[in-house]
């Protein structure tokens, strides 16, 4: 990354003495038909320059819209009370007129999606100079600002950026959109940086780009920076600070070190325990929070947190417990009567939390006692293939390319068994499952579910082997009919499938209780309920049938930390109790980890490594692999800041013109390091899948193992 | 309408308590259909069912009435020209001396039949036609939106015209179909346009992948979705085809005389409005409240079966307050 010639004043130079950010008492509340909602209750914190502070918490907590009121962003509908103060500077009561002055110069923000944090209409690099020339209009000209527009974008690691910025939003993939987006919010050199879930939208490779580009951002701004998160692990290793919030109000303040390893409020033990670890082989019992945040419009007394605290006592309800100092440091600060009963467990951290939770882990399923081998094969695939054609013209429709979506992969599921299958978006995952799940002959190889290959079957076969699987998926909200009531989703498959109305009957309160919801809620409409709780009726529906796969198509990535740990509980519990296979598509390798067996990393439409998970994840032989799991955050600040990152360059290539010879060779730092000839290989023959241990593979010329966790 | 949140219904953004009883189900333990749900949430609503009794009363009425009236439509009392209301003659009479009552009942039953079935039929039509075009897409699409297209440049008006003489004398029902013709394709184009949307949600997509066959994915997922439009739809065009039906009886196409609409009273009849009123108040009068009604039923209809509105169960818990009370 390049530092050109760009002009920032040297953190040094700073006029102003003390904090950048002093927020104090802050309330914000909004109107609402229930009442007025108390998004944010009491809120006090300090940024100084230069430091970095993470603010976590679950949606709902008031996380974003307390640094919307440091922006002045909130709709006129929202009485906002207490101080802010930047720079010495008091913000709340401020005109907007005022407070622009110092929005977009002095702090500025970046927005979670990038993709509406940009105006479609106006090129990248127009924007960018938009922003320069609104704050200094006259003393910079329109060439200069264009000029400065394409530094930046050089800054924030663009390739190309003199002709990229002449490109607009569209054209950019999601994470040089972001990147785009840094620069602008680091254009005027701001004093402070509130980045609002930064990369909660991107991939894990782009996440640790993203992430690397806020230090750099920092680094020559010499901002402090608010990083809001739900995620634990994303702020491990790059706050200093961090402030846990719940219902409105920080509930434990302190260094994330101390944090991290000394959590003293119960929340913060739930949220660390029901992170699945990536760097944690034996399996883990991970800690889910019972219930759902507090609805903030007439809080009950006491603590909001208590009722879904595992420590409660009767003193919890009666009054609501300040942050009180704890480990008799002033820095560290939890807002709990009873942090010393805490500190006096001897477990540290997440085992801490498993311990007062009380969380348990699934026993294995009957079936994987039997050797792998001796099982029944419940989903083959061999060698599918499935292209789409690329068309231009409107009238004469001429074909143009071939998008190679899915280029020949091969795996097996046998009975009881889950394989995961990760890569980032756009590498063809979607669209495997598509096939498998459509049941349709390929373009070309075979998919076979339960020894039944998919080209030989009619539409009476066909629909019987529906029966045998059934899918989960990513977004509970758009998964389940809103009009149907929750009995009649359940029931639909048996309906299709002939079951008779007593049996229905019989059987749909059943599988209520089996997925950990109250039979009585039946005629009650998906609209009633939250994501977890919508996710669970979509796992009774999959089970249904008593299918013998179940295809998992990112069924936790949508869902909050604390309520993903009960459903992939729910998940590992259901597969010991029914004996399910399952096949487990996401780009979190960590919820990987926990719950498959087996997994299979796919780049560009190819599987790259397959094999046992622990083998694959602790001995990583491609690196596209070693890439991947290096760029996952871990929890721990201590092993986060002494990890090696490997970090990508640039995204990943058009599906319809990929790389000849190997396709991860544009990205490989491998290949970068190879002596030329070996790199002639790379780049003219395709490395075919190897076996590399026992039940591990790899397609790499020079695989070699490097542990990256 | 309002929208009011209670804490069941923000479950979706803030994630409410499950336990929280928001709308105790009528009878716990054994759950209910769709149906029976839509049933006992329509039944809720007042207004609807006023709306509703209306209807059925209008219709009682249009066919029951000219059977206790001693005059019928075609037929003169030459001892009373443009009376007023009265004991004889309790709408009054016109100026041929025709029972204005009898004129009214009759044109009732007309505008009765042809408003609501060409309501339904071209809703129906458009729904089908929209949701199998957007849903199958390929050829299917093609044809079906070639259909449209076509018939949206056709002048309705003019070909209903040069075929009403051939239609003279046969059943008003092909003038019905002629009227419901014209009048679903905009309707359709719309449809067309959800179902695209909504046939890449993952519930659709999950009943494709359970086996569910494609024309009950239309009518189980997709229908159902788009339910507000259709409904609303259907209620605008009950009044749209009782006033299309008017201008073509105006024209001397549609109803012909000695046979009447409502259309061709009011039509006929709208100067004499300020001088005669009885005349044109009459069948105005039913004709209003008749399409009224038809919304107050499409209110009903609609939050009925749109599971987010909570008004038909914020006046539940309002009742069982006071009840406890």
């Amino acid at each position: 990354m390049t530092t050109s010639e760009l002009q920032f004043d040297t953190p040094s130079d700073r006029v102003v003495e003390g904090p950048v950010l002093q927020v104090e008492d802050l309330h914000v509340s909004f109107p609402s038909e229930a009442g007025r909602v108390q998004a944010v209750r009491g809120l006090s914190y300090s940024v100084s320059p230069g430091e970095v502070l993470g603010i976590v918490g679950e949606s709902g907590s008031g996380k974003s819209v307390s640094s919307l009121a440091v922006m002045g962003l909130l709709p006129s509908s929202a009485r906002i009370t207490g101080s802010i103060r930047f720079q010495g500077r008091e913000l709340i009561g401020q005109s907007d007129t005022e407070l622009s002055k110092i929005r977009g110069r002095r702090i500025s923000m970046v927005f979670q999606d990038p993709l509406s944090a940009l105006t479609p209409v106006y090129t990248v690099g127009d924007q960018i100079a938009e922003a320069i020339l609104i704050h200094k209009r006259g003393s910079v000209s329109k060439a200069a600002a264009a000029k400065r527009a394409v530094e930046l974008l050089d800054l924030v690691g663009i390739p190309n950026a003199a002709e990229r910025a002449k490109a607009f939003p569209h054209e950019f993939s999601g994470g040089m959109r972001q990147r785009a987006v840094i620069a602008m919010a680091i254009a005027n050199d701001p004093d402070l940086i509130i980045a609002d879930e930064p990369t909660t939208a991107l991939d894990v490779t782009v996440q640790a780009q993203v992430l690397q580009l806020l230090e750099t951002a920092q680094e020559v701004t010499g901002a402090g920076i608010v990083i809001i998160t739900h995620d634990l692990g994303v702020v491990a290793g790059f706050a200093d600070r961090l402030m846990v919030m719940y219902a409105g109000r920080a509930v434990e303040t302190g260094l994330v070190d101390d944090i991290y390893q000394q959590p003293r409020m119960p929340y913060t033990l739930g949220l660390l325990g029901s992170i699945p670890r990536l760097d944690v082989s034996e399996k883990q019992a991970l800690v889910p929070i019972k219930g759902q945040p507090p609805s903030l419009t007439d809080l009950p007394p006491g603590c909001p947190f208590a009722p879904r605290c595992p420590m409660v006592v009767d003193a919890c309800h009666t009054a609501e417990p300040p942050l009180f100092d704890v480990d008799g440091s002033a820095e560290h600060r939890a807002a709990c009567i009873r942090t010393n009963e805490i500190a006096a467990t001897d477990a540290e951290g997440a085992e801490a939390a498993v311990e007062i939770f009380g969380a348990e882990v699934a026993d294995d399923p009957e079936v994987a006692k039997i050797p792998r081998e001796q099982r029944e094969t419940v989903l083959e695939l061999d060698h599918l293939v499935k292209e789409y054609a690329v068309n231009k013209g409107v009238v004469f429709k001429r074909r143009v390319g071939t998008v190679h979506a899915v280029a020949g992969i091969s795996f097996d599921i046998r009975e009881g068994e889950t394989l995961g299958l990760v890569g980032e978006s756009g590498c063809g995952k979607t669209t495997t499952l598509m096939e498998i799940l459509n049941l349709q002959k390929p373009m070309s190889g075979e998919i076979s579910v339960l020894g039944t290959k998919s080209s030989e079957v009619d539409g009476k076969r066909r629909f019987a082997i529906r029966r045998d699987m059934s899918v989960v998926f990513q977004d509970p909200m758009a998964s389940l009919d809103p009009r149907l009531t929750i009995h009649d989703c359940i029931a639909e498959p048996m309906q299709v499938h002939g079951y008779s109305k007593s049996e229905i009957n019989r059987r749909v309160p059943e599988l209520m209780r089996l997925v950990g919801l109250r039979p009585e809620q039946l005629s009650r409409y998906p609209g009633e309920f939250s994501g977890g709780q919508r996710q669970r009726i979509g796992i009774a529906r999959a089970l249904a049938l008593e299918p013998k796969l179940v295809v998992l198509d990112e069924p936790v990535s949508a869902l909050d930390v604390s309520i993903q740990a009960g459903v992939i509980n729910l998940l590992e519990e259901l597969k010991a109790k029914l004996g399910l296979a399952y096949l487990f598509v996401a780009h979190d390798l960590s919820v990987v980890r926990h719950i498959a067996d087996r997994v299979a990393v796919m780049y560009l439409g190819k599987i790259i490594e397959i094999g046992e998970v622990d083998s694959v994840f602790e001995q990583p032989r491609h690196p596209y692999t070693q890439a991947l799991l290096s760029a996952i955050p871990i929890p721990d600040p201590v092993k986060e800041r002494q990890r090696e990152r490997i970090i990508l360059t640039g995204d990943l290539p058009s599906p319809a013109n990929p790389p000849s010879g190997c396709r991860f060779r544009t990205r490989c730092f491998l290949h970068a390091s190879l002596p030329p000839e070996k790199q002639r290989t790379c780049i003219e023959v395709e490395p075919p899948r190897e076996v590399q241990a026992p039940d591990h593979e790899a397609a790499c010329h020079f695989a070699q193992v490097r542990e990256v966790l | 309408m309002t929208v009011i949140l209670n804490e069941g219904d923000s479950a979706g953004t803030t994630g409410a308590a499950s336990g929280s009883p928001v709308d105790a189900a009528p009878d716990p333990g054994k759950a209910m259909t769709r149906g029976r749900l839509v049933l006992i949430r329509f039944a809720r609503n007042k207004l609807a069912l006023v709306g509703l009794a209306i209807i059925v009363g209008m219709y009682l009425m249009a066919f029951v009435g000219p059977l206790l009236s001693k005059w019928t439509y075609d037929q003169q009392d030459y001892s009373a020209f443009l009376e007023p209301p009265y004991a004889d003659h309790i709408f009054g009479t016109d100026k041929i001396g025709t029972d204005m009552f009898a004129l009214t009942m009759r044109g009732l039953q007309k505008s009765l039949i042809i408003g609501l079935l060409v309501a339904l039929i071209s809703t129906t039509v458009a729904a089908i036609v929209g949701a199998a075009a957007g849903y199958f897409l390929g050829v299917a699409d093609k044809t079906l939106m070639w259909v449209v297209d076509l018939l949206l440049v056709l002048p309705s008006f003019l070909i209903i015209a040069i075929l009403s003489p051939w239609f003279r004398g046969k059943s008003w029902f092909l003038l019905v179909l002629m009227l419901a013709a014209f009048q679903w394709m905009i309707t359709a184009r719309i449809v067309r346009g959800m179902t695209l949307t909504l046939k890449e949600r993952e519930f659709v997509k999950a009943a494709k992948f359970m086996g569910q066959p494609a024309r009950k994915i239309i009518a189980k997922h997709i229908v159902p979705n788009m339910a507000s439009l259709l409904i609303i739809d259907a209620t605008i065009n009950v009044g749209s085809a009782v006033l299309a039906e008017t201008g073509l009886s105006y024209f001397g196409f549609g109803v012909q005389s000695p046979d009447v609409s409502l259309g061709t009273l009011i039509g006929g009849n709208a100067e004499s409005a300020t001088t005669f009123p009885w005349l044109f108040l009459f069948p105005a009068g039913f004709l209003v409240v008749f399409v009224l009604a038809v919304n107050w039923v499409g209110d009903g209809l609609r939050d009925a079966l749109d599971p987010t509105s909570t008004r038909v169960r914020r006046k539940e818990k309002k009742n069982t307050k006071e009840k406890a009370a």
